[in-house]
């Protein structure tokens, strides 16, 4: 039974991880560099949590969630693709924009700059235990997230645009392939199905909370580069993830291991490899490159 | 002549057209909480270049911020973007805290001071080192590793601290025996109750030897030209590596030593979480302040208006307006560059 | 069949910034002939075909096709009217198959799915149809330089293109290559298409053109029928003057003033980013006062061979000996303060800093020797400059101005200065395509440098995509074909046709 358990913490808390990184490997293989995911977290989980308020419907702080990740998305698509902006510096801005954005309106809406008031969830009905956690629609979508990227760049006409946007954008406007117009759609797919991964953070504390996504989007970015790129692979490291972080919940308070050292994982992976076996040559060749 | 003017209106018009739209959002940020922008405005004011304390605070604010404003810029000017400053601000208070803690307590304090200082170029250099290692050896993208080791290092600090280090029920380490760097507030008395410190002036000289070694150095020359045009530079004799090595290492040296401000000249211990973002602002210093060391200072007096600010209106308007403002900043700026460079140049095409 | 043109062009004009690329450009091509667009580098030719496939908005003039004005369309409307152009630098994604970079912004779907069976049935068909083979599943990444050309023009073919504009599409090619070439635009002119060529080798233009329009300076300056006009009459044209057709220029005679070579390579092997053997066991000695000149297709080796000379690229192993000592292991500092000196093939990505001023361009590659450990010495710097802008004759006289402000010619000329006008003159000296995009007069300048610098008793090693120029400089040649030097001869019995079957590497088997 305690393994169940187990495996069944590791698959909700890679749930927002697999959002993200599926957000993140389309994002970057069209050649935007995905360091905004952190920000379409954080609009993910304000937009539902403020809209479930209000309505007391928590379909519709869904659909809020993915409105709020789109428009966030599409500041950073005008100002990287329309104004040529530099990507980095960008998305610091997004992210520093949504963490103190987040905790304004909190307090202009619900006078607290911590949180908001409960919000009824998405699967509330469904208790806890084995079916409070696989009866979980966003669960099964999160599994999907990936797979359906995968398709989407690999297997439809949209993909393989993208794709050559990401790695030699001069050859596709050659072919007059509009390049701005693909990397606007990929951004804004990125921030809706990012956007997800925070709504699903919010309905599993029937909250938002200041600093609730703890730099999440950063460890979906590294599962992306430790996934090589590849939605597949970017899956297997999500839940590589997931399970460290189980692992480091586990051990709290052990003497075993420190947490802190647990929680290190995710990141010191990916600079293994990248140091090694990932390299330079697995990222798309014209990824954060700014196009004239 | 024509060439410094355009190159003046280059610099100057952004962070212009960015401080006027971050006017205007401010405003209807304040409006929505029902209160008067001029108030509020005036408040902040008030309460940062009004009077000798907030001004004090402002000072003490600007001087980490110009310490990882360069930490951002000298990588930059070698092509490479150093997001690390966070991290390497942390390693070089602690490494500053726990030399200061190890020096016998006889010890005059300017060689107290100049020990930890060291500590702490050193401790931040050896952070930045890494990324420098890794993408001199094996190309890796400097920006991950850099993010990355962000979280390893507050981590790993954190660990330490509370494993090991720290004075009974606190987060931070026992105060420093020696090396504790006089406040403003210690000569004069309108400072008093500021964290206002002499690092201040240590950033400013670092900031003038940034300019030195940038603009008049061989070390300088061969840096710029590598982040300008790699191949040229190779061909010149530049080793790239090696060069990208130095810059990151530089630029970790920097953060650190803006670790010296919090530890040896305002609190005297290390504490978790003190850098509290202020190395991520680094990056929009040296945005604003476009990598050039004047620049910089500019900057982050700027942006610690707007920091210290927020705290003075926090009791009538949330004190995140100030990140939401300084986001639009960088936006605003980050946006307007390219366009700002595009519209002059086109201008003066048509004088032409 | 009918009068109307194919393509009329009448008084474009085109300028980038300060840089007026085309002044007035008039252009008529009839249904279906082989038109060759001549000029010299820079003189406007690729410009004016980007401005005819959509890719650039003309300043000025008009442009028809078919009868139909299409001024200052975009690419897609002119992919969709059946005009198509291939670059001289490929636009394949490298990471994607040949089909899938076929059918890229035209793509064949079932459904929602892509269909990448279709796709290369299709290709596989058209590939039947012109004769360009290539395999339509293999990823373009493995592609030798031949085969990606050939997917280029399969890319434009299979848009419906009527219109093929073709910019440069020899240089990468060997002499078959360009035969194979050549009956594929011989095919598809029977076909009813129209092809435009852009080229500046006269041979190729008597060789496959039905009609010649010269440009010179972004001005066309010239129409004329293939038949019955003389190479000399449209080098006359290109140049604006009476030229002597890669005429050698006979210097005294040259008499090695040490008994060992200057520059000896040996049994070198160098990497390049795609193969493991660009060079491959190269051995050859240059002696002081003589000029080496190294011929061959692009893409054989010279480029890998000369940044291995200069230290920018890895020797896999053999040895490299200046003056007698081994400079493999060496750093690019340590064979400039030999006395090595290298005029880099692509001057703006290696040659110059071009944000840089003029005067610190002049330094590099010899900053330390203007530097205190704190301090660079300006007004060194500054005097450098002055002599140096002064002895070559670099326009505008200013050493302030950004390197990037100047002309193609001028800039090569800051390089020219900075790796020749030394107080000594360097014991080595690395020239890849010296005169590339420079203009006639800066030709000959350069020319007169190279031959000073070795009748001073420098050892030259010269590398031309320009087969005029390497057969008037050099006392002799060798001939590099993949990866290797397949022969010397000498300078005087160096001609066209006896190195053009060497770098076929047609004369491989009898020489070694």
């Amino acid at each position: 039974m305690s393994a169940t358990v187990i495996l069944l913490q590791v698959l909700r808390i890679a749930v927002p991880y697999l959002f993200a990184a599926a957000g993140g490997v389309l994002s970057e293989r069209a050649g935007i560099i995905a360091l905004t995911l952190e920000g379409y977290l954080i609009a993910g989980g304000f937009g539902a949590a403020v809209a479930t308020h209000y309505t007391q419907s928590p379909w519709v702080g869904l659909v809020a969630a993915v409105a709020l990740g789109t428009v966030v998305a599409l500041l950073h698509a005008m100002a990287t693709i329309r104004y040529r902006a530099d990507q980095v510096v960008t998305a610091v801005a997004l992210n520093l924009l949504m963490a103190g954005g987040g905790a304004f309106f909190l307090r202009l809406m619900f006078d607290s700059s911590a949180n908001s008031p409960r919000i009824p969830a998405i699967g509330d009905g469904l208790g806890s235990g084995v079916m409070g956690t696989l009866g979980q629609p966003l669960l099964w979508l999160a599994f999907l997230a990936l797979p359906g990227v995968w398709w989407l760049l690999d297997r439809t006409a949209f993909g393989l645009r993208a794709r050559a946007c990401g790695e030699h954008p001069q050859a596709a406007t050659s072919l007059g392939v509009s390049v701005p117009r693909i990397r606007l759609t990929a951004v804004l797919l990125s921030g809706a199905i990012t956007a997800l991964g925070g709504a699903y953070l919010a309905f599993d504390q029937h909250k938002f909370t200041d600093g609730m996504t703890a730099g999440r989007g950063f460890i979906a970015l590294a599962a992306v580069i430790f996934g090589r790129w590849e939605a597949p692979r970017a899956l297997v490291a999500c839940l590589l993830f997931a399970a460290a972080e189980t692992l480091q919940i586990r051990l709290q308070g052990s003497t075993l291991l420190p947490s802190q050292f647990v929680e290190m994982i995710p990141y010191a992976l990916t600079i293994v490899a990248l140091a090694g076996f990932v390299g330079r040559s697995a990222a798309p060749a014209a990824l954060g490159r700014v196009e004239a | 002549m024509s060439d410094r003017a355009t190159r003046w209106d280059e610099a100057l018009l952004p962070p212009a057209i960015a401080l006027a739209i971050a006017m205007v959002v401010g405003d209807v940020l304040i409006l929505a909480f029902g209160q008067a922008p001029g108030h509020v405005f005036g408040m902040l004011l008030e309460g940062t270049w009004g009077n000798a304390y907030g001004f004090g605070q402002t000072l003490y604010k600007a001087t980490t911020l110009i310490c990882t404003g360069l930490a951002v810029a000298i990588p930059l000017r070698a092509g490479l973007f150093n997001i690390g400053a966070e991290s390497q601000l942390a390693a070089g208070g602690f490494a500053a805290g726990v030399a200061g803690i190890l020096l016998p307590a006889w010890l005059p304090w300017p060689i107290g001071a100049l020990v930890c200082v060291l500590a702490a170029a050193v401790g931040g250099g050896a952070i930045g080192a890494v990324p420098g290692a890794l993408k001199a050896r094996f190309g890796a993208s400097e920006v991950i590793v850099t993010i990355m080791l962000n979280f390893i290092v507050l981590a790993f600090l954190n660990w330490i601290v509370a494993a090991k280090l720290h004075a009974p029920d606190s987060l931070h380490t026992v105060e420093i025996a020696s090396g504790a760097v006089p406040r403003f507030a210690d000569v004069s008395s309108a400072f008093r109750g500021s964290a206002a410190n002499l690092t201040l002036a240590l950033a400013l000289s670092l900031a003038a030897a940034c300019w030195w070694y940038l603009f008049r150095t061989r070390g300088g020359y061969e840096l710029r030209a590598v982040g300008l045009q790699p191949g040229a530079a190779e061909n010149g004799g530049v080793v790239l590596g090696r060069t990208w090595f130095r810059a990151l290492v530089l630029g970790g040296a920097l953060a650190g030593v803006g670790g010296v401000n919090y530890v040896l000249g305002y609190k005297h211990y290390y504490e978790e979480g003190f850098g509290a973002g202020t190395g991520y602002m680094g990056i929009a210093v040296a945005l604003v302040g476009r990598n050039h060391p004047a620049g910089i200072i500019l900057a982050s007096l700027l942006f610690a208006t707007l920091s210290q600010g927020g705290l003075a209106v926090n009791a009538i308007v949330p004190k995140q307006m100030m990140e939401i403002l300084q986001a639009v900043v960088i936006l605003a700026v980050a946006v307007s560059v390219p366009e700002v460079q595009r519209l002059l140049r086109a201008s003066t095409k048509a004088a032409a | 069949m009918t009068a109307t043109a194919a393509i009329q062009l009448t008084g474009i004009a085109k300028a980038f910034g300060p840089v007026h690329a085309i002044r007035s450009a008039s252009l008529t091509i009839a249904q279906g002939e082989i038109h060759a667009l001549m000029g010299e580098n820079g003189a406007g030719k690729s410009t004016l075909m980007r401005v005819l496939a959509g890719m650039f908005t003309p300043d000025a003039g008009t442009a028809a096709v078919e009868g139909r004005d299409v001024t200052g369309w975009d690419t897609k409307a002119a992919i969709a009217a059946g005009v198509g152009m291939v670059h001289q630098h490929f636009m394949l994604v490298p990471t994607l198959t040949v089909a899938e970079n076929v059918m890229l912004g035209r793509e064949m779907t079932s459904g929602w799915s892509l269909d990448r069976a279709g796709a290369e049935a299709a290709v596989r068909a058209l590939c039947e149809r012109t004769g360009l083979v290539v395999d339509p599943a293999r990823l373009v990444a493995d592609l030798s330089v031949g085969e990606a050309q050939r997917v280029e023009i399969l890319k434009v073919l299979f848009r419906g293109a009527r219109i093929l504009i073709l910019d440069e599409p020899t240089a990468v090619l060997s002499p078959p290559e360009v035969q194979e070439l050549w009956r594929v635009l011989r095919t598809l002119r029977a076909n009813g298409g129209t092809v435009v060529l852009i080229t500046h080798k006269l041979d190729e233009v008597i060789d496959i053109s039905d009609t010649i329009t010269v440009m010179r300076a972004g001005e066309t300056v010239g129409r004329m029928s293939t038949a019955g006009t003389t190479p000399a009459d449209i080098a006359r044209a290109m140049v604006g003057r009476e030229v002597a057709l890669a005429k050698r220029v006979r210097s005294g005679v040259v008499t090695p003033t040490r008994a060992s070579p200057r520059l000896e390579v040996r049994d070198l092997c160098v990497g390049s980013n795609t193969r493991t053997h660009a060079v491959d066991r190269v051995s050859f000695a240059v002696q002081a006062g003589e000029i080496f000149g190294i011929a061959g297709v692009e893409g054989n080796g010279q480029t890998e061979l000369i940044e291995a000379l200069a230290g920018l690229r890895r020797c896999e192993s053999g040895s490299v000996q200046l003056d007698g000592q081994e400079l493999s292991g060496c750093t690019v500092s340590e064979r400039i303060d030999r006395g090595l000196a290298h005029i880099p093939e692509d001057r703006q990505e290696r040659g110059l800093v071009l944000d840089y001023s003029l005067a610190d361009n002049l330094i590099l590659g010899r900053q330390h020797r203007y530097a205190s450990t704190f301090a660079l010495d300006r007004v060194r710097v500054a005097s450098n400059a002055t002599t140096q802008i002064a002895a070559f004759d670099i326009r505008p006289p200013d050493g302030t101005l950004p390197a990037g402000a100047l002309s193609g010619g001028n800039q090569q000329k800051i390089v020219i200065a900075r790796e020749l006008g030394g107080a000594e003159w360097p014991a080595v000296i690395l020239a890849a395509q010296p005169t590339r995009g420079v203009d006639v007069g800066a030709i000959e300048f350069i020319h007169a440098r190279l031959r000073a610098a070795r009748d001073a008793g420098a050892a030259v090693v010269l590398v031309s995509a320009d087969l005029g120029e390497v057969i008037a400089l050099s006392t002799r040649v060798a001939v590099m074909y993949g990866g290797r030097i397949v022969t010397i001869v000498d300078g005087d019995a160096a001609t066209a046709a006896t190195l053009g079957s060497w770098m076929t590497g047609a004369a491989r088997a009898e020489g070694s």
